[in-house]
């Protein structure tokens, strides 16, 4: 009983800390980037993707929205009153099972509707795997272009919460990386949430969205509440620096914020990035950032091995060769499944810390 | 004893309320003092409409399909069987990578896609090629797909007889099995959204309805009301696996019913039963904006494909006695001819001429390049994505220095 009450004391630590430091957004924004937040409503994550839903049942009458519990609400509050503005036939409950959501979803979507289908937990996408990736994901291409399902979204909460578990806590975009034929993005505020899930809805391909649990309710800023998109595969810049770059996106952005406040007393500079879109990841901006600073860590809640910052690492690795002053680094959750022991399994501020500290001196 | 009774019907009574929410009408009586296992011991017989000699036993089932009808669906049969006969052959040559045969399902393909409407989207497995015939793809395009050259829209990327078309409106054929289950609920359930006059068929095998897939779609789609036909064709076999090890229940009619859907089981080799079936039961989705389950008996006679020797896991004589006693082609040209619609040798000329239609496709096609690997990289995603951009700069450039290495483009 102790043990429980410690582990979710500590989580309510950590959100309480994430309150404080998620709302610092450079000055100025990129030109896109201000429409997401005119005439600005204070929502949190899980508000900013009911409005998304709800702005995008309103304009558009092919949309539809389903997945386990979605009618009264959903189980983190995404698609509540939903139902009721919108119509039983197209916000409504499916029978539970991941393959079943995930094929109904790109039937629907191959006979021109865009359904959003919600997959309760990332960490039960597994499921759901031969559907995404040997259907949806090769559609287009094993027909030549004469189907698609383009109109398809699937979102979905991940990551870490402070106490889920095994099966609670998954970060699973690296196994989608690797699949050709679907986007997959992983927003860190709710003007990203919102932007980027209309965004998806309206990309002629299928879009996994994987929405950080933790930040459902943490994350609370002003947010434009009529319809407006955010380019996919395009980062941000979240903070500009010139020693060092962290890479990363999620819920991570927020760890990497308080890495380099603490960073900051020692005279260490850094940038942060925040990729927002896994599949296509914007190069450029990774690669401007760390030819820029020479130092650069990824950082991400998923295990280190074969994690998308492997892809990253490789790929300015090669690209970015002549700049680098440092190994490009890894800060990552363990190869081990998601446990209990939350706290030393995440790649926290102290590992970044530490870790920028080295590299620094390399 | 009375008083036990009163104070049981009370507690029936009870139980009755909850019967919205369970979703289970219990009739008269909720509960029972009796333990029964509820072994099944009945079989849910197979619906018929004409004897082995083409009879009409059934009238008050006869469909009644006028002349012209009658003439198409013989006629697709008999040139598609024969298609099936040449192409195996061309596969045994190594003028075609693989080949599968629709031999002894002719009845039920044709006869299902006969008892639709030409609106009526259609999601199927790969032994269906038969349906698309019925609905108009040529020869000549059958034969494009299996060699994936210029003249294949879908860019020959997929292995032979994955065939599909938009304008026939039949969804392309992909390789993993009962994957297109789920997805016909989908497409069924949007037909319904749009209250169009429209059905989605799902054409699967005996093997496939023993994957997940099977379990979710058919669940989905009871659920949502989707107006989706599902149309098993078991043949007894999925490769060499018999259906003894298959399943231990009834067949698959019965997990239709289970699942809460009008289903039929129907001789997948008579003509007649299958096309009246699938017309009753389509009235029925549309009407009652609800899906329904069709299981067609009948019999693989051919290899499953051109990789496997069935006669490894099965006697010959079984394939010599089934082929000969449900041979679906065989059957309606009884009953044609009985009506004076058709002659043996009207079969005998189809067969005649589109095995010269084959041939001569054949050796045209063989001269038809294949698709320039440019197109390699198209289609992915709807535009190109960076990476892969990249990729096709590099790939295309180390083509152009190393062309002899890659042969035939």
């Amino acid at each position: 009983m102790r043990r429980i009450a410690r582990v979710a004391a500590s989580a309510v630590a950590s959100a309480a800390q994430m309150r404080q430091k998620h709302i610092a957004r450079p000055s100025p924004l990129p030109e896109y980037e201000s429409v997401a937040t005119e005439n600005g409503v204070s929502m949190n994550l899980f508000t900013a993707v009911n409005s998304a839903l709800d702005v995008s049942l309103a304009r558009d009458s092919k949309v539809v929205t389903f997945g386990e519990d979605v009618a009264f609400g959903g189980v983190f509050r995404c698609s509540v009153d939903l139902r009721d503005k919108h119509g039983a036939h197209r916000v409504f409950n499916s029978p539970l099972t991941e393959q079943g959501i995930a094929g109904f979803a790109i039937g629907m979507a191959t006979v021109g509707w865009k359904p959003v289908a919600e997959i309760q937990f990332a960490d039960y996408i597994f499921p759901a795997f031969d559907q995404i990736v040997n259907e949806a994901a090769k559609l287009r291409y094993r027909t030549g272009g004469q189907f698609d399902c383009g109109g398809l979204v699937f979102r979905s909460p991940c990551s870490a919460v402070g106490h889920g578990g095994l099966y609670h806590s998954q970060s699973v975009e690296g196994y989608f990386a690797h699949t050709p034929g679907v986007k997959v993005v992983m927003p860190s505020t709710p003007t990203e949430a919102k932007g980027l899930l209309l965004a998806a809805i309206e990309d002629p391909d299928p879009v996994l969205v994987f929405e950080p649990k933790i930040l459902y309710r943490t994350a609370i800023e002003e947010v434009n509440p009529d319809y407006y998109t955010l380019p996919l595969g395009k980062a941000r810049t979240v903070r500009a620096g010139k020693d060092l770059t962290m890479v990363t996106y999620g819920a991570q952005v927020n760890v990497a914020q308080l890495a380099a406040d603490e960073l900051a007393k020692d005279g260490i500079d850094v940038e942060i990035i925040d990729l927002r879109t896994i599949v296509p990841w914007d190069r450029e901006a990774v690669y401007q950032s760390v030819k820029k600073t020479g130092r650069v860590i990824v950082t991400h809640e998923a295990p280190i091995t074969c994690g998308f910052g492997a892809e990253v690492v490789s790929s300015l690795t090669a690209d970015c060769f002549l700049h680098l002053e440092a190994p490009p680094t890894r800060v990552c959750g363990l190869d081990t499944p998601f446990p209990l022991h939350e706290k030393l399994y995440l790649p926290n501020e102290r590992k970044l810390v530490e870790a920028a500290r080295d590299l620094v001196k390399y | 004893m009375l008083r036990r009774s009163a104070r049981w019907l009370c507690v029936d009574s009870t139980f009755k309320k909850s019967e919205a929410v369970w979703n289970i009408k219990f009739g008269d009586r909720a509960t029972t003092h009796d333990l029964d296992m509820h072994r099944s011991n009945s079989t849910i017989p197979m619906f018929s409409v004409m004897d082995f000699e083409g009879n009409v036993v059934n009238a008050a089932h006869d469909p009644a399909i006028p002349e012209g009808e009658c003439r198409k669906i013989m006629e697709t049969m008999v040139r598609h069987n024969q298609t099936d006969r040449i192409l195996v052959e061309a596969q045994r040559q190594g003028r075609i990578s693989f080949y599968m045969t629709g031999f002894g399902e002719e009845a039920a393909v044709v006869g299902s896609a006969a008892g639709l409407k030409s609106q009526d989207y259609m999601y199927m497995q790969y032994r269906e090629a038969a349906a698309l015939a019925y609905r108009g793809y040529t020869i000549p395009q059958m034969i494009a797909q299996c060699m994936g050259n210029v003249e294949d829209p879908a860019r020959g990327r997929q292995m032979p007889i994955h065939y599909g078309s938009p304008e026939l409106n039949v969804q392309t054929i992909s390789s993993p099995l009962a994957t297109q289950i789920p997805q016909a609920a989908g497409a069924g359930y949007a037909f319904k959204l749009e209250e169009a006059d429209k059905v989605c068929v799902c054409y699967f095998g005996d093997g496939s309805a023993s994957e997940g897939d099977f379990h979710a779609g058919v669940n989905f789609a009871t659920t949502t009301g989707a107006q989706t036909m599902f149309i098993c064709r078991n043949n007894g076999y999925a490769i060499s696996t018999p259906t003894k090890d298959q399943y231990r229940g009834d067949g698959i009619v019965p997990r239709g019913i289970a699942y809460g859907m009008p289903s039929v089981r129907v001789d997948g080799t008579d003509l007649l039963a299958v096309y009246r079936a699938t017309k009753e039961l389509r009235s029925v989705i549309v009407g009652e904006k609800q899906p329904a389950m069709l299981e067609l008996m009948g019999y693989r006679v051919g290899h499953h494909s051109t990789s496997d020797d069935s006669t490894r896991y099965r006697g010959k004589d079984e394939i010599q006695y089934m082929d000969d006693t449900f041979n679906p082609i065989a059957r309606f040209e009884k009953y044609l001819v009985k009506k004076g619609w058709w002659s043996a040798e009207e079969t005998a000329q189809i067969r005649d001429e589109t095995r010269k239609v084959v041939l001569s496709e054949l050796v045209r096609q063989e001269k038809l390049p294949l698709h320039p690997p440019e197109l390699l990289f198209e289609d992915t995603t709807k535009e190109p994505l960076p990476t892969l951009k990249e990729q096709r700069a590099a790939t295309l450039a180390h083509y152009e220095r190393n062309k002899e290495y890659y042969g035939k483009h």
